[in-house]
Formats: C-alpha cells, sequence, structure tokens
C-alpha cells in the first residue's frame, strides 16, 4: 500500500461468492510483483491437484512505484500453468495496474470456481459477483464493449477477459486486457475458463498523500525525462518492437516456416517499417507511461467487389509477426493482420499459436497427420487455412484438435514429430533463433519465455562464447535481477532507464528503504522460492530437450550442436546449484 | 496577455495520463490521476478517438461568479484562482460551470480546480497540450 509497510490482498472465493481483504506487513520484505505473487502462489497452490481444479489460485500483483511512476505500468499474474504443467507466470500493461493501484489493492487472490458463468466487478468497497452468461462465446471484442457499457467507471478502470478459447480450456488461451494487451502466455485464459470466469473489471478513482513531495518530485521528474527526452526509449516509440524484423533477418535469426529456416525471403514487406509507412494509425500507452509502444495499425479488408471494404484496427508487434508472419511464410501484411484478428477475437496466445500451426503445417506434410484431420489444406504463405484452422482449434471437433489444445508439448507425444516442434522448456518459441543463448535461456528460464534472462541479448554479445561459465553466470544474474525489476512491475523495455541507483532512488523517494544489497538478496529470494515451488509442481530442472530443429537450422553463431547445449546446462544447473 | 491551456493536437493523445498525474501530483500533493482537473477520457473504449475535459479559461468565469465565498476569482487572461482555505465545499462552482469540467472531491470536501499552470502540458510527451494565448476573437 502507499505510505504503508504493508501488503492489501483482497481474496475473491468464486465458489462461495465471498471476498475479504487482508493487509501482511510479513509480505513487505517481499516489495511486491512478482515477489508477492511467488511468496502468495507458493502458500496457496495445490500441487497435488489439476492446473484446472477450482482450488488452484490466480494471484494478481502490483508493486510499490505502480503508476505513480512512469513506465511502472505492468501486472503480474501468477498460476498454475496448464501448458506446462507447473509455474505460470505472465504479464500485462494497458491500465489494469493503474485501476488496481487506486482501487486499494497491491494484489488479487482468485480462487474456487462459480457455479454458472460470471464476471466480478472489484471496487474499493469490494467485489460484485454478476451473471456473465449473456457472454457465453462472445469475443473478446464484444465481450469488453459490453462490460464497458454495464458497468461505471470510465477512464478509471480495466476490463480483462477470456475469449471462447479461454472458456473452452485451450491451454494457450490468453486473456485480454483493454482490448490491446494480453496476459498472453501460459494459458491463464484456460485458468480463467475453469473457473467460470469470464471477465474481471477493476475500477479505482481514489488518491493517497505524497508525503515527501520535493523527494518525489524530483525522482518522477528524472525518471520521466530520461524516458521522454533522452534517446534510450526511442526505439520502442519508433518503430516499436517490430523494428527487430530486419535486423533479426540480416543476421540469419528470424524463425520463418517452422524455424525450417532463419530467413524470410519477404521480411522486407513485413518489417516495421512497411507496417508503420502503411498501416500505422496511432500509438497508445499504458497508463502512466509517457513512450507509448503500443502500435495501432489500420487493416482494410475488400470483403466483396464493387469497393466493398471493411476496416479493422489492430495491435502489432514483433512477436506477432513472427508468430503470425514469417513463422507460417506469410510475407503480406494484411494476412498477418487477418491472423492477428483472428487470435485476438478468440483470445488466444498469439506465439503458441503460431508455433503450433507451423507445427501442423509440416506435420501435414510429412504425413503424420492428414489432410482429412486437420479439415484443412495447411500450406506456409497460404492464409485462409490457417484462419480455418485456428477456429478448429477452439471448437475442437477431433481428437487431433483436442489434443492440440492441450498444447504442442502433450500433441507431439500422441502424433510425434517432436524433431520439429518448436518448444523450449515444454513452451512455444519466442521469435529469435539467436543461438545458444536463446534456447538455453528460454529452455531453462523461470516462465519458459526469452524475457526471464535475455539470453537472445547475449548472443549478439561478441565473445560470449569463450567463457561458458561467464555467460551462465550472466544468464543467473539477470534472472535474479528481474525478479526485482518484476517485483516492481515495471515495463522491461524500461530497464535501462531503472538501473540500480535509479531504483533505489525512486523506492527512497516514497519511504521505502533500500539498499543494492537487500535488492540482490530479494531477487535470489524469489529465483529460489519460485524454483522450489516448480519442482513441487513436478518440475525436473535436470530434464530437458533440445528439439532437432535448433540445431538444424544455423545461427549467426553456426549450427548449434547438442553437445555444447548439454555441457552449457549442467554448468547453468552448477550455477544455481542444481546438481 | 496570460496564457491558457489550449488542446492544440487531440489526435496526438496517447493515453498515457501523464498530464492527470502531474496535475495530482503538483497542485493538489495527491497520487492520483483521478484528483486532477483535467481528465482524459476515450469516446468509447481504447479503439475510439480520445478526449480532454479541460478548464477552458473563460474571461468571464461562471464558477468565480457564481461562488459564494470568493475563493474562486478571475485569472487575468482568463480562468480562476482557487483560495482553498475560503471554501466551504459548497458545489455551486461545479453547477455554474459553463464547460462541465469541475469535478467535487468527495474525500476532502473541495472542488478539483484548475489554476492554469501548465502542469499537465509541461508532462505531455506527444504535444497534445500547449499554454497559449487565447485567439483575438475569443479575447
Amino acid at each position: 500500500m502507499l505510505n504503508e509497510n504493508r501488503i492489501r490482498i483482497l481474496y475473491i472465493d468464486l465458489t462461495d461468492k465471498a471476498f475479504r481483504v487482508e493487509e501482511r506487513g510479513d509480505l513487505f520484505d517481499w516489495l511486491g510483483g512478482i515477489g508477492i505473487a511467488t511468496k502468495l502462489f507458493s502458500e496457496l497452490v495445490q500441487s497435488g491437484a489439476d492446473p484446472f481444479d477450482p482450488g488452484q489460485p490466480i494471484i494478481f500483483a502490483i508493486g510499490p512505484l505502480t503508476t505513480i511512476f512512469p513506465l511502472v505500468t505492468k501486472t503480474v499474474a501468477v498460476f498454475r500453468s496448464p501448458l506446462t504443467g507447473h509455474w505460470g507466470e505472465s504479464y500485462a500493461g494497458m491500465r489494469l495496474a493503474y485501476a488496481l493501484r487506486f482501487a486499494g489493492y497491491d494484489a488479487v487472490v482468485v480462487t474456487g470456481a462459480a457455479g454458472r458463468l460470471a464476471y466480478a466487478v472489484i471496487t474499493p468497497e469490494g467485489v460484485e459477483f454478476k451473471d456473465a452468461r449473456r457472454l457465453r462465446g462472445l469475443s473478446t471484442e464484444e465481450t469488453g464493449r459490453i462490460l464497458r457499457e454495464a458497468e461505471p467507471g470510465r477512464g478509471h478502470r480495466s476490463t480483462i477477459r477470456i475469449g471462447p478459447s479461454g472458456e473452452r480450456r485451450v491451454c494457450f488461451a490468453g486473456v485480454n486486457v483493454d482490448t490491446y494487451r494480453h496476459f498472453g502466455r501460459m494459458g491463464l485464459g484456460a485458468v480463467m475458463g475453469a473457473k467460470n470466469l469470464k471477465a474481471l473489471v477493476v475500477s479505482g478513482a481514489g488518491s493517497y498523500p505524497i508525503t515527501d513531495p520535493k523527494a518525489y518530485r524530483k525522482a518522477y521528474e528524472e525518471i520521466y525525462n530520461r524516458a521522454v527526452k533522452t534517446e534510450i526509449m526511442d526505439k520502442y516509440h519508433g518503430l516499436g518492437t517490430p523494428a527487430n524484423v530486419v535486423p533479426l533477418n540480416e543476421l540469419g535469426a528470424l524463425p520463418t516456416r517452422n524455424l525450417q529456416s532463419n530467413r524470410f525471403e519477404k521480411a522486407e514487406a513485413v518489417s516495421g517499417e512497411a507496417f508503420a509507412r502503411e498501416n500505422l494509425v496511432r500509438k497508445l500507452a499504458c497508463t502512466g507511461c509517457p513512450v507509448g509502444c503500443i502500435h495501432v495499425g489500420l487493416f482494410r479488408r475488400e470483403f466483396a467487389e464493387d469497393y466493398e471494404y471493411e476496416t479493422v484496427t489492430l495491435a502489432y508487434d514483433h512477436e506477432l509477426i513472427f508468430a503470425l508472419g514469417t513463422f507460417l511464410g506469410i510475407g503480406t501484411r494484411e494476412g498477418i493482420f487477418s491472423l492477428i484478428e483472428k487470435v485476438e477475437l478468440l483470445g488466444l496466445d498469439a506465439i503458441s499459436s503460431g508455433v503450433i500451426l507451423g507445427w501442423m503445417t509440416e506435420a501435414l506434410e510429412k504425413g503424420l497427420i492428414t489432410e482429412e484431420q486437420v479439415g484443412a489444406h495447411l500450406a506456409f504463405g497460404a492464409v485462409e487455412p490457417y484462419l480455418e484452422a485456428l477456429d478448429r482449434l477452439v471448437e475442437q471437433p477431433n481428437e487431433l484438435y483436442a489434443t492440440l489444445a492441450k498444447g504442442l508439448s502433450v500433441a507431439v507425444e500422441r502424433f510425434g514429430g517432436s524433431d520439429f516442434a518448436c518448444l523450449l522448456g515444454g513452451h512455444e518459441m519466442a521469435g529469435y533463433h539467436t543461438g545458444y543463448g536463446f534456447v538455453l535461456g528460454q529452455t531453462v528460464g523461470g516462465r519458459h519465455s526469452h524475457l526471464c534472462n535475455a539470453g537472445y541479448a547475449l548472443d549478439q554479445e561478441h565473445g560470449i562464447l569463450a567463457d561458458p561459465d561467464g555467460m551462465m553466470r550472466r544468464l543467473v544474474s539477470e534472472e535474479k535481477w528481474r525478479q526485482v525489476l518484476n517485483s516492481l512491475c515495471l515495463c522491461l523495455f524500461a530497464r535501462n532507464i531503472y538501473d540500480e541507483p535509479t531504483t533505489e532512488m525512486a523506492l527512497q523517494s516514497v519511504g521505502i528503504e533500500v539498499s543494492e544489497e537487500r535488492l540482490k538478496e530479494l531477487g535470489d529470494r524469489i529465483f529460489n522460492l519460485k524454483l522450489e515451488t516448480k519442482k513441487r509442481l513436478g518440475f525436473k530442472p535436470t530434464q530437458v530437450q533440445f528439439p532437432k530443429r535448433y540445431l538444424e537450422t544455423p545461427t549467426f553463431q553456426g549450427q548449434l550442436k547438442e553437445e555444447v547445449l548439454r555441457d552449457l546446462h549442467q554448468r547453468y544447473l552448477r550455477e544455481i546449484g542444481e546438481y | 496577455m496570460a496564457k491558457v491551456l489550449t488542446v492544440k493536437h487531440m489526435n496526438r493523445c496517447i493515453a498515457c495520463y501523464s498530464c492527470m498525474l502531474a496535475c495530482s501530483r503538483v497542485v493538489f500533493g495527491r497520487f492520483s490521476a483521478a484528483k486532477s482537473a483535467i481528465q482524459i477520457r476515450t469516446r468509447g473504449g481504447l479503439q475510439s478517438k480520445l478526449a480532454a475535459n479541460i478548464c477552458i479559461g473563460c474571461l468571464e468565469p461562471s464558477c468565480a461568479e457564481a461562488c459564494p465565498e470568493e475563493a474562486l476569482v478571475g485569472r487575468k487572461g482568463g480562468g480562476v484562482r482557487f483560495k482553498t482555505e475560503k471554501c466551504t465545499g459548497c458545489q455551486v462552482c461545479v453547477a455554474a460551470c459553463i464547460a462541465d469540467v469541475i469535478e467535487f472531491d468527495e474525500a476532502d470536501g473541495k472542488p478539483i480546480v484548475c489554476i492554469q499552470c501548465g502542469s499537465c502540458a509541461r508532462f505531455c510527451p506527444h504535444g497534445v497540450l500547449e499554454m497559449a494565448e487565447r485567439p483575438v476573437e475569443a479575447r
């Protein structure tokens, strides 16, 4: 809580339609965000029960600097992932963190399952439970519109909702947050679906006194000026994350056609530059971020002859261009927008969706699955069949789709094809085939994301492979420092603004005493508790797989060798004390 | 002539709320975006255009004319000055504002009044807001 050394938690029980608020002083030592979410989740998760068991908790948390400092805009969600079976962790921006902050909750814990499809409204006064049966089967967009009209709090609220994919428990269903951001990865949408929870509306317009206005204003302005008046954030505001497409292609690091290739011959047409030139119509920001990296493109579709057009506006990012573009051999922006629109409306995670479609295309070519099962002639570069397959992943009309809806790692056990399934740590890959750092980093990272430890960035440092132990130390220390940043729940794009002294200055200006040692200890503590909890849920750090495809398709570090990956992995395990 | 707050380029707004946070922080000494005399709104969800509800800096401010305590007094160049200590929280100004932009803060019993300080414009990263002299015909 602002100005208080306590963490204020809202507990919601969907089964009994009950809620209570608890303030815990002991959690203050975990700072906020992923720190308190890790602690709460480790206390509440039921290791013997399925991820869809009503008793499993979803933890949402924000940090001590949320909204009151520039770029501190994220909410973390921690849950038992139906995709990997263990640790689920995902971040989303837009207005959710702001609304939680001024509704007065540092964390929200959701347990139980509603008897009928429901949504819940969170305000400073507590929780209202509402009937959501009219929202059944509706897209994320239509759900958002209806709730926006039904609930008060304009301008100071957030609406997070699932689409039909979450309701049908597709294990890579995400949660849409205020139209343009998502809890995308690891299946939070399916967990909400299992709880019969279609949406949460959080509304908060409170205010708190500033105790040390001089120190706070000085700290705020320094960080604001760094974000707005220096070049640090230019990349994110200018072209946004799609700025990566061309350089990754030039490096030979752009996963193309199910990673059969590391370059895409049509990269230019789907580059950040092309999207900006031809489609970009506006930029938006998460509440409290003066940068504004959300790039909204306009997509005009001719739906009939005689100049019949419809217009759609959609947010685009590098990961979507990769997963629904290059990875599927789609070389037109219109094609990519069509696929983005589809995954948005269905409420699917774009990355996992694209990686699964890529595998399906190749599995069909190789005869592991049949066209009759697929129901569409999937081929790299063809948009329409992919649109049909996405609908079927949600409908699950046969065993193939019902299995795929559990995620690619389950599907390859049934149908084979694990050599070309682009999974790392059981999670569909992100869009950087940069080398050992990426492959190992996503494999070992706490949430099996490229963002856990930024191995892809390490790959781009000259001479990094000469010192394998040093490289592994860097991966671990980066992941531990990111636990601190994620305890603040700031946007990781701002990690170069919030270096260690800046972070201390910001915290101290609002009365939170920290030191370099304390932050370091916090990072270690969260890292260790997360690993311990994951192991309790069945994760085995010593057992990893490196699908052959990563070894076949070269990187700019050359062709990766399994023995080198295994050796790096052993060194990593020693570094974290697991062997 | 003194400058008043102007929305120069509404279409450039990115909805970051930096202006609202600045008003709360600088003028009211609060962590908040609701306790702000400028309010950014969508016109129907984030897919729609945005709008800014701001004090229009009247030369003949109806809020000051209506204030029975002289807590609100006209400011040279447009808008008002707010003498908080004189305010009794009667809310007459809220009803009198011709632009319908004065909110009332129930928590501290005072209206949320723009004092034309320009803090919001200073923290607008996208050139949406500006302190400008009003055009001649509007003087």
